[in-house]
């Protein structure tokens, strides 16, 4: 018994010569993994400094939030259904002419900052940045701001939808179309075509599948943002769910979050079969 | 000749009308998809403008919004540019603190949703656990904390634990630990067994197979997921303000609602450079972790 440990124990020294990495980790990595985690530790305590965090307000809030949600039981909407579900058509709404808007302004912006289709660097250069900065700032943000010039109402949050999608479906237009297959350009300039019947027949037919996939896309990210857009005044359910949290109705919030739920799981469903549909087979497309 | 030509021409006559009723048959197919597809479009385009509200006063109102944009435009003169800009970043420190806090608020909550989700994924991945229950009551407690937005759980959080940065930190943690959860489970589910099967038959317990035989095969994928997450938690954190949960955006929602329109552009001028910081080195941190050597 004993002279088998000896022979294992012999066996380990024998490899641990042999293969050094299987029993140690190289100084080099073992360095950074020190410099990685005493990092980590080091900004979390500076966060919880800076942000006043502290085991006090943890423990209260946690008690608080347990009753509130203690009180989330049941569900009702207390005969408030048919405001609900206008709310939710309201968002559904501002999500659609948000995301077809954006759409339309985005087609020929990605076309203008597609390097191959524009050959100026510096018109490539201004809209790409352009996009930037306008994807920059938040949907949120938009929405913020056009409560304050359109009143507030669902306008304020589909104005908001449109511009940060136009921005952001613009760069990815621009970047499928610097992407597509080049033989088929030649091939229609062979034939002796124009500008406008190259981008018809060799562009389109290979960016509209990407495009409207991604749009598709968009339209369930942006059920997403409108419902929660009317938090701040821009139309929807998001403005129900702010009246109810206000007023300490808790049921009814719970009931809005339960539908906002469903919603959005009913649309993504609902849009991946769309998607499916429109990728897969050409002849379904319109 | 003459009448071989000639059935040649009856073959050919009927190969092309086979082809053309083909054709026909095809086009009406699309035809009718095309149809049925304009008018579901048309019944949703509908009915999105009556119940939005789209009226054409409000259309024609819209160049409200551009002088409202040229309203936040500041006055910056040549010869006295840096008094100009001073007058502009007027409160510019206390900014920069609230930006800090931004950027901390996104690190706890991304430290505190990469420890729940790290915990949480292995039993939510099918190959790892072989309790039904547990699985399913792991992947359901993900799939909730995920479908909430952000902003909801920030308005629940304002409520508990009153204004302030807290509420922020876990309205962020408690959606990114749900988007994390998933992605990391997923990545669970897709190593190779052997390395589980070998610690296994050595006698290792659970924790142990996990901790030797999974988190070795998995750390790169989740390095790279978390890098991302707090890419996305930095631009979560910029608005979570807006309800009053801590950070920049407290700051930029007082400038809006007082109509302090110069301010309004001074903050949102600092978030859209934090924001393309932020791209760039998470950027520049993906690209040295995949290209370059191993480091953790």
């Amino acid at each position: 018994m004993i002279q088998t440990k000896n022979i294992n124990r012999d066996l380990i020294t024998e490899m641990e010569i042999l293969v050094p990495e299987a029993f140690h980790i190289p100084e080099k990595q073992r360095r950074y993994r020190f410099i990685t985690i005493s990092g980590i530790v080091i900004l979390t305590v500076i966060s919880l400094w800076k942000l006043q965090i502290n085991p006090f307000t943890i423990f209260f809030g946690i008690g608080k939030f347990f009753q509130m949600v203690m009180m989330f039981f049941p569900p009702t909407h207390g005969g408030w259904i048919s405001e609900f579900i206008y709310a939710m058509g309201e968002t559904l709404a501002m999500a659609f002419l948000g995301t077809l808007f954006g759409f339309l302004f985005a087609v020929p912006l990605g076309f203008l900052a597609a390097k191959n289709i524009i050959p100026s660097t510096i018109i490539h250069i201004v809209l790409r940045r352009f996009f930037d900065v306008i994807r920059g700032i938040n949907t949120l943000i938009w929405a913020l701001m056009f409560v304050n010039v359109a009143g507030l109402g669902p306008f304020a949050g589909i104005m908001a939808i449109i511009i940060t999608d136009t921005a952001t479906l613009a760069k990815l237009f621009a970047e499928s179309i610097e992407n597509v297959d080049t033989s088929q350009i030649d091939g229609a300039k062979s034939t002796g075509a124009g500008p406008i019947q190259i981008i018809r027949y060799a562009f389109i037919p290979q960016v509209l599948p990407i495009m409207l996939s991604n749009v598709l896309y968009f339209f369930e990210s942006n059920v997403r943002a409108a419902s929660i857009l009317g938090i701040l005044g821009a139309g929807g359910i998001g403005m129900q769910l702010y009246d109810r949290i206000r007023i300490m109705n808790w049921p009814q919030v719970f009931f809005i979050i339960i539908m906002i739920l469903i919603t959005v799981a009913v649309i993504d469903t609902i849009s991946k079969e769309i998607r499916k549909a429109i990728v897969a087979n050409p002849e379904y497309r319109p | 000749m003459q009448t071989q030509e000639y059935q040649w021409d009856i073959t050919l006559g009927l190969k092309t009308s086979l082809f053309e009723e083909q054709r026909n048959k095809q086009l009406a197919k699309r035809r009718i998809y095309t149809v049925v597809w304009i008018v579901l479009f048309a019944a949703a385009f509908l009915f999105s403008l009556v119940i939005g509200d789209v009226t054409m006063e409000k259309i024609l109102n819209l160049p409200a919004a551009w002088n409202y944009l040229k309203e936040t435009i500041p006055i910056l003169r040549m010869n006295s540019l840096g008094y100009d800009v001073g007058v502009w970043y007027a409160r510019g420190d206390i900014w920069v603190g609230h930006l800090v806090d931004t950027i901390l608020i996104a690190f706890l909550a991304t430290f505190l949703s990469v420890i729940f989700a790290f915990v949480i994924s292995f039993p939510a991945s099918r190959n790892l656990i072989r309790s039904t229950s547990v699985f399913f009551l792991c992947r359901r407690i993900l799939d909730i904390a995920r479908a909430v937005p952000e902003m909801v759980y920030a308005l629940l959080f304002v409520f508990a634990f009153s204004l302030g940065p807290l509420p922020g930190v876990l309205a962020i943690a408690v959606h990114s630990t749900g988007s994390l959860g998933k992605l990391f489970s997923e990545v669970n589910e897709s190593i190779s067994m052997e390395d589980v099967e070998g610690i296994k038959s050595t006698g290792g317990n659970w924790v142990q197979t996990i901790w030797f035989g999974v988190v070795p095969q998995v750390l790169p994928n989740y390095i790279s997921y978390t890098i991302l997450r707090l890419e996305w938690n930095i631009r979560a954190a910029t608005v979570v303000g807006l309800v009053g949960a801590g950070g920049i955006g407290m700051e930029l929602m007082t400038a809006i609602r007082q109509f302090q329109f110069k301010q309004i552009s001074a903050i949102t001028i600092m978030i859209i450079l934090l924001v393309f910081f932020l791209d760039w080195v998470s950027e520049k941190l993906r690209h040295q972790l995949i290209g370059g050597e191993k480091l953790i």
